[in-house]
């Protein structure tokens, strides 16, 4: 891939481009930190008011802790459950891979609405509705073909031979599991177990449904709360989430960085 | 687990009919082999001849279709490759990134729970062994191949198997570090007296270190036996084209008589040769012989005579020479379309025909072999 | 005949999807099924399922959101593969700092939750909003324009929402389209824009293609944005079943809507799946 020598009419294209996708988000950040009552660009002066008023306002610290717990639970059992998938997929020697595969990516590829009524409509009866586990588990259920996909990849890259050396060595199969595969893969199960833990984090329509009032989210209560007014500590909120988001994205670049490292290194040498 | 002591008695594997079927490909056939305790014993053949998958069933990676492998009598079909307590060096090393040599070379003692001294005292003694002490403290990437090679054997060896299998170990090395290794392996080999099953392609490294080697084409053995053994009367075509240069003459069987028969070539040229079997007379043959087993001189020379008739004979012309620095090769075309190698050591002396001239060539009937087919 | 006692030796690592499968059945296929069963069958039977399934399907409010919904999310896809294309062209011919800050901007916004992506919309294109100040203040308009709770804030909202999927699609492709070959054509003589099209487009019409299926798909199940930045009257087909839900109970009737929904998903996925090799994610 080289720096090809792009013309200006799409130098200036790409730039008004890329900033129209990042305004408004940094935008939002800015007016989360303005001290009207009301939300004016540019703000007139700053302050911390609207987050003061997001983290003292009862109603929000629960969404926000509903929020973090589901987002741990559906996260916990997507990496752990999609890890084991993936090996299964990648080593085994299955028939029906592909069937398999695509079975398991139905999550992101049923519509989300239709997914939220549907265990809606299982979780009424069983007075599941609001029961901060479920969600979870029917986050995990969301976060499952993302943690995947990024599995999929990071364990191809883990030699075979290294575990058939282990085997060879007289490791046992948990051990094989323990001290080579997780070590090696470790990047990866970092990765998507972040991305895992910013979908559960940010999910709107299954929780809707299924949050009902004493387990609202965070992306839940902004719903409700848009309904009835456009107020700044919306804003404060939004740039919350935003801030998660970033540091999810930074984490995993530091991550893979660290990797890069290390294999520009072999390199150097190699 | 104990480790297990390698002694003469230690070490001795059979193969029963061992057979490897894939969907309707039978990639191994009913292979079945002895080899004794302490022997360097190689599986040579081409890529698809089936010896990786044969030394992948001995280690237990890939399930046996039919047949039994049975090491020191008991048959170890059904037991997990971490229970066999082979030692295993691959091609590509295999070496765990995330561990240093120390850590990589102790890691089957640490499966094996020994004391932490212990683990110290033998990892010291292997590093020694590949002569890599002072590299305990390194990781993969800091190390070159042939010494991640070393930092394998060490690793495999360590925990004193009685057997210890290698799949193409060297194949990733250039040609010089490649046989300075295979003089490595040996001497620890023949030091530690543990049984090796070796997989290669490489012909010369296989003769090189072999105490016996295992010819395998198409997922058959084609001939077992010591290095001289095959190379000078092999038992097929594809063994005596697979090793080193052959002469191979076409030609229908003649007589048979005491051990030797006659076969009768293009353009009514008539050879004698070696004939270990008794094949049919009036079959098609080929007559093998080793370009360094024929001697050439110009056809004006004097030609030598055997009175006993033990010395088959011939004419043609150089077509060819080459110069390949210890060996000067020629080709000679004896018929129209029968061309045979010659092959002369680079010893100096003596005058040579000239591509173009008439040559006179000659070989003993005992260093030359009927093959069937 | 091979003895049972030869187990494949990776027998156990078969085993290790089995959870992961078992928590897709119970918590995500079953309540599919149970929801569709149920919710049809509370009509009768298998002919009073087909008579409610076409009354449903043929009223006037099912009928329009499906033509709204299939319109708008046609109008998106185009909008966004014309927007995107550009952008992906860029990122597959760019290194180092500028590749890092294009893909920066296409990311963030990719892994924002959609709540914050549509408000921060909402902030933009309210009638007190930014984008009216700016537009009233440079003197280009008298009146503020009605932006949102109208068809151009949910184009605007959706097609901001979807830019990164296209994005990204499209640049998978075009990354592996030889740069020697654009060379080679303009070295033959070719002008700049013919080049393009009849070079660069044509390769990296797989792309296209997989890039527009994607984004059709997921727009033609988008609730959340037209819900925040529609009219009253732009009411697309996955609102139409929160509705039912939320506001009507009428489980059967989301139920039907539901099916069709996801019947057009599933088909469009189908061919989603035939052009491109989901194998290769495997690895195979």
């Amino acid at each position: 891939m080289h720096d090809l020598r792009l013309g200006r009419g799409l130098i200036l294209y790409v730039v008004g481009a890329c900033l129209v996708l990042v305004l408004p988000i940094a935008i939002l950040v800015v007016l989360a930190f303005g001290d009207q009552s009301y939300l004016r660009f540019p703000p007139q002066s700053f302050s911390l008011r609207w987050f003061i008023a997001f983290f003292g306002d009862p109603r929000w610290q629960r969404a926000l802790w509903s929020s973090l717990l589901i987002a741990a639970i559906a996260c916990a059992i997507a990496t752990v459950l999609g890890f084991f998938a993936a090996y299964a997929l990648v080593r085994s020697d299955m028939r029906h891979k592909k069937l398999l595969l695509s079975f398991m990516l139905l999550p992101i590829i049923v519509p989300y609405v239709i997914t939220a009524i549907a265990m809606y409509f299982v979780s009424a009866p069983l007075h599941l509705v609001g029961n901060v586990v479920w969600i979870g588990v029917c986050h995990a259920v969301i976060a499952l073909p993302i943690v995947l996909l990024i599995l999929l990849s990071s364990l191809q890259g883990v030699d075979l031979n290294l575990e058939r050396a282990a085997l060879s060595l007289g490791s046992s199969r948990v051990r094989v599991f323990t001290r080579v595969v997780v070590p090696l893969a470790l990047p990866g199960i970092v990765s998507s177990a972040l991305f895992a833990f910013l979908a559960s984090f940010d999910e709107l329509v299954i929780s809707l449904f299924l949050a009902g009032v004493r387990s609202e989210t965070l992306p839940v209560r902004i719903w409700n709360s848009l309904h009835l007014q456009v107020e700044p500590v919306i804003a404060a909120v939004s740039a919350f989430l935003i801030g998660v988001t970033a540091a999810v994205l930074l984490l995993d670049g530091a991550v893979r960085q660290a990797r890069s490292n290390k294999t520009a290194r072999l390199r150097a040498i190699a | 687990m104990t480790a297990v002591e390698p002694g003469p008695s230690r070490g001795a594997i059979e193969l029963r009919g061992v057979t490897k079927v894939y969907g309707n490909e039978r990639v191994v056939d009913a292979v079945s082999a002895l080899i004794r305790p302490g022997e360097f014993f190689s599986l040579l053949g081409p890529s698809g001849s089936g010896k990786t998958t044969t030394l992948s069933m001995i280690a237990g990676f890939v399930a046996v279709s039919e047949g039994s492998i049975l090491v020191d009598g008991a048959d170890i079909v059904a037991v997990p490759p971490q229970r066999r307590g082979f030692g295993m060096v691959f091609q590509n090393y295999a070496i765990f990134p995330h561990l240093d040599v120390f850590e990589n070379v102790a890691f089957p003692l640490r499966a094996r729970k020994l004391a932490e001294a212990k683990i110290r005292e033998r990892v010291a003694g292997a590093l020694e062994l590949v002569r890599l002490e002072r590299f305990a403290d390194r990781f993969s990437r800091e190390l070159s191949g042939g010494q991640q090679q070393r930092v394998a054997i060490a690793r495999a060896i360590v925990f004193q198997p009685s057997v210890v299998l290698m799949d193409e170990p060297l194949g990733a090395l250039d040609k010089n570090l490649r046989y300075q290794m295979q003089v490595e392996i040996k001497e620890i080999q023949q030091r530690l007296g543990m049984t090796v099953v070796y997989v290669t392609h490489d012909q010369e490294e296989a003769m090189n270190m072999s105490d016996r080697i295992a010819i395998m084409n198409g997922g058959r053995i084609e001939q077992v036996g010591r290095p001289v053994d095959i190379y000078e009367s092999p038992a097929s075509v594809f063994v005596a084209r697979f090793l080193g240069e052959a002469n191979l003459i076409e030609g229908t069987l003649g007589a048979a008589s005491g051990g030797s028969a006659e076969l009768q070539a293009a353009n009514g040229l008539r050879f004698r040769a070696r004939s270990p079997s008794a094949p049919a007379r009036g079959g098609a043959a080929h007559l093998f012989v080793r370009p360094e087993r024929v001697t050439i001189a110009r056809a004006d020379a004097q030609v030598q005579t055997q009175a006993d008739g033990a010395l088959n004979q011939t004419r043609g012309r150089v077509v060819q020479t080459s110069f390949l620095g210890n060996i000067h090769r020629h080709l000679v075309e004896i018929a129209p379309g029968v061309r045979m190698t010659v092959d002369v050591q680079n010893s100096g002396g003596g005058s040579m025909p000239q591509p173009g001239e008439e040559a006179a060539l000659s070989w003993r009937v005992a260093d030359s072999v009927v093959l069937d087919g | 005949m091979v003895d049972p006692a030869r187990r494949h030796p990776f027998d156990a690592g078969t085993m290790l999807i089995v959870p992961a499968v078992l928590l897709l059945a119970l918590v995500f296929v079953a309540p599919l099924l149970w929801f569709f069963a149920k919710a049809l069958a509370s009509q009768g039977g298998p002919a009073q399922i087909v008579a409610y399934v076409a009354t449903i399907v043929t009223s006037k409010a099912v009928v329009s959101a499906l033509i709204l919904t299939n319109w708008t999310a046609l109008l998106v896809t185009g909008l966004v593969l014309l927007i995107s294309y550009p952008l992906a062209y860029t990122l597959a011919n760019s290194r180092g700092m500028r590749f890092t800050l294009v893909l920066f901007c296409v990311v963030v916004p990719y892994f924002t939750s959609i709540i914050v992506r549509t408000y921060s919309w909402m902030v933009l294109l309210g009638r007190n909003g930014i984008v009216n100040q700016a537009l009233i203040q440079l003197g280009l308009i008298d009146t503020p324009l009605t932006l949102l709770y109208s068809m151009t804030g949910v184009l605007i909202g959706m097609v901001y929402v979807l830019l990164p999927y296209m994005v990204l699609t499209l640049y998978a492709t075009m990354r592996s389209i030889d740069p020697g070959l654009m060379r080679a054509a303009r070295g033959l003589g070719a002008g700049g824009f013919y080049a393009f099209r009849r070079i660069y487009l044509p390769l990296s019409i797989h792309g296209v293609l997989s890039g527009s299926l994607i984004v059709f798909i997921l727009a033609l199940g988008f609730f959340i944005t037209p819900a925040l930045m529609g009219g009253p009257s732009d009411v697309m087909i996955a609102m139409l079943v929160e509705r039912s839900v939320e506001i009507m109970y009428d489980w059967s009737a989301a139920a039907v809507m539901s099916l069709v929904l996801l019947v057009a998903t599933l088909v469009l996925y189908g061919v989603y799946y035939r052009t491109t090799d989901v194998r290769r994610m495997m690895g195979a």
